[in-house]
């Protein structure tokens, strides 16, 4: 009967699971290191009453939005255009592959001395570690696109632009979508560590400012609501991904 | 052969502008010394050893929290595939994982364990060890029902099953792990130098920055890049030797 229950919802035994092992760690490190759930949420909950939190927010939110955007047209345009010429795509897919396993935060000194703190740095910074994913992705996605399709497009003449919007775009539709899903949590996590060593606004810098307090109450918060903002998106965004994949299936198959 | 020509003008022709940019000071030194420069001073870091207990703390530490997440998300792997609800419970914390910005627990960590190694391996560990248990799951997955029932009837024991019927699917699926952790271990305990640490090549670039040390600051970068590239590839062509190998066998 139990087990039925876990079954049909993983996901709400699993936060509750969550709950219990964070409760149970608090009782162990004390009140010095962890704020027990309830009362991260409720001073999350109080926080979020200052205009202060909310100016935070926004200017994280705007910082994420236009590093988002550059991440995903920039890491399709690079996609695209190695996606189709086999030669480019052979030349650079290793520098593709070498710039995704590069630990980015140690080029943070030197986005730093380029754009100077603020603004342009924090996006810089959730950018490149956004537009890599997307681009590998792309670049896989056209590989995998079926030989015949590209056959028909150019014996139909098709343009080069014609041949993106209506045979290249639809048919590697699927894991594009997955690659901007990644890109969405990568340029996310790239924006706060943007904001925790470039900036004087934003919740990246609240964290930061947090701990070199020894804040307890504001590095859980910022952390809870993190996580509960990235964890919602990516929920979202991976139902989208399974329908992309699976149109009109059962929600139970397994995507191919 | 071609190939490589092409990707040594895509290397060298970016490096060759920038290096006529920053020696017309056109791009100013204070901003990017120009790369024959960073070249030398990498060279003269390695040289007068002042950063080899910074490079060795760091690539001790990258070590052990590789080591540490392969053993421990094959272990979980095994384990997880074989409890079916808790793989059913632990199904979509695998999916959302990456989209948690795990930096931010850094913190927490260094209250509860102090401000020394254990922390950035902790990081490490952490963002390393799910791939490798995301990947050993899908290698277990991999292998047919039917092998197993095979095995069964051969009456082979544990040892030897995993040896002949086991491995010889999962093996790539496990690679494949093993080359997201070391990846990720990188990042984490790079990263977590980083924000707040005493030691490690991520404390010295900090600190270098802090003082407007360029010409300590980029060798050390480089110096991270080169390491962090030069490791992954190898292990993909390793990767690819063993698959070619595989297929002609």
């Amino acid at each position: 009967m139990m087990r039925r229950i876990v079954y049909a919802h993983p996901a709400l035994f699993f936060v509750i699971s969550l709950l219990v092992l964070w409760q149970i760690v608090f009782w162990l490190v004390g009140p010095n290191a962890l704020l027990p759930p309830v009362e991260t949420v409720l001073h999350l909950a109080r926080l979020l009453q200052t205009a202060r939190f909310w100016g935070h927010i926004s200017e994280t939110g705007v910082a994420f939005g236009i590093a988002l955007l550059i991440s995903v047209v920039a890491g399709l345009a690079i996609g695209l255009a190695l996606g189709m010429n086999r030669t480019m795509a052979e030349v650079f897919e290793p520098f593709l592959l070498a710039g995704n396993s590069v630990p980015k935060i140690a080029l943070y000194p030197i986005v730093l001395l380029i754009f100077g703190i603020g603004m342009p740095a924090k996006i810089a910074f959730g950018a490149i570690h956004g537009v890599v994913p997307v681009a590998i992705f792309t670049l896989t996605a056209c590989n995998n696109v079926p030989l015949i399709l590209l056959r028909a497009a150019s014996t139909m003449q098709l343009t080069r632009w014609d041949m993106i919007r209506s045979v290249l775009l639809p048919a590697a539709l699927p894991d594009i979508f997955s690659g901007i899903r990644i890109g969405f949590s990568l340029t996310l996590i790239g924006t706060i560590l943007g904001e925790m060593f470039g900036s004087q606004r934003g919740l990246g810098y609240l964290l930061m400012t947090a701990i070199g307090l020894h804040n307890v109450d504001v590095i859980m918060s910022v952390t809870l609501l993190l996580v509960l903002v990235a964890a919602t998106a990516n929920t979202l965004l991976l139902r989208q991904d399974r329908r992309l994949r699976n149109p009109g299936g059962s929600p139970h198959q397994k995507p191919g | 052969m071609r190939i490589v020509f092409y990707r040594l003008i895509a290397v060298l022709l970016p490096l060759t502008i920038l290096e006529v940019l920053c020696r017309e000071h056109v791009i100013k030194p204070l901003i990017l010394p120009a790369p024959s420069r960073i070249l030398v001073g990498l060279l003269a870091v390695i040289e007068k050893g002042a950063f080899s207990a910074a490079i060795l703390k760091t690539l001790a530490n990258v070590g052990l929290a590789i080591v540490l997440s392969v053993a421990i998300g094959i272990a979980a792997g095994a384990v997880i595939h074989r409890v079916r609800l808790l793989r059913a419970l632990l199904e979509p914390l695998f999916a959302a994982y990456y989209a948690i910005p795990i930096y931010a627990f850094y913190p927490l960590f260094i209250v509860v364990f102090g401000l020394g190694d254990a922390p950035q391996v902790l990081i490490g560990v952490m963002l390393a060890v799910v791939s490798m248990i995301v990947s050993t799951l899908a290698g277990l997955d991999s292998v047919p029902a039917v092998l197993g029932k095979t095995a069964r009837v051969m009456q082979l024991g544990p040892v030897e099953t995993v040896r002949s019927v086991t491995m010889p699917y999962a093996a790539p699926y496990l690679f494949t792990g093993v080359k997201l952790a070391v990846a990720y271990a990188f990042i984490g305990v790079i990263g977590a130098e980083f924000i707040m640490s005493g030691t490690g090549l991520g404390y010295e670039i900090r600190f270098a920055y802090d003082n407007l040390d360029n010409d300590v600051m980029y060798p050390l970068i480089l110096l991270i890049l080169l390491i962090a590239v030069a490791v992954n590839m190898s292990l993909d062509h390793w990767d690819r030797a063993l698959r070619s190998r595989r297929e002609r066998g």
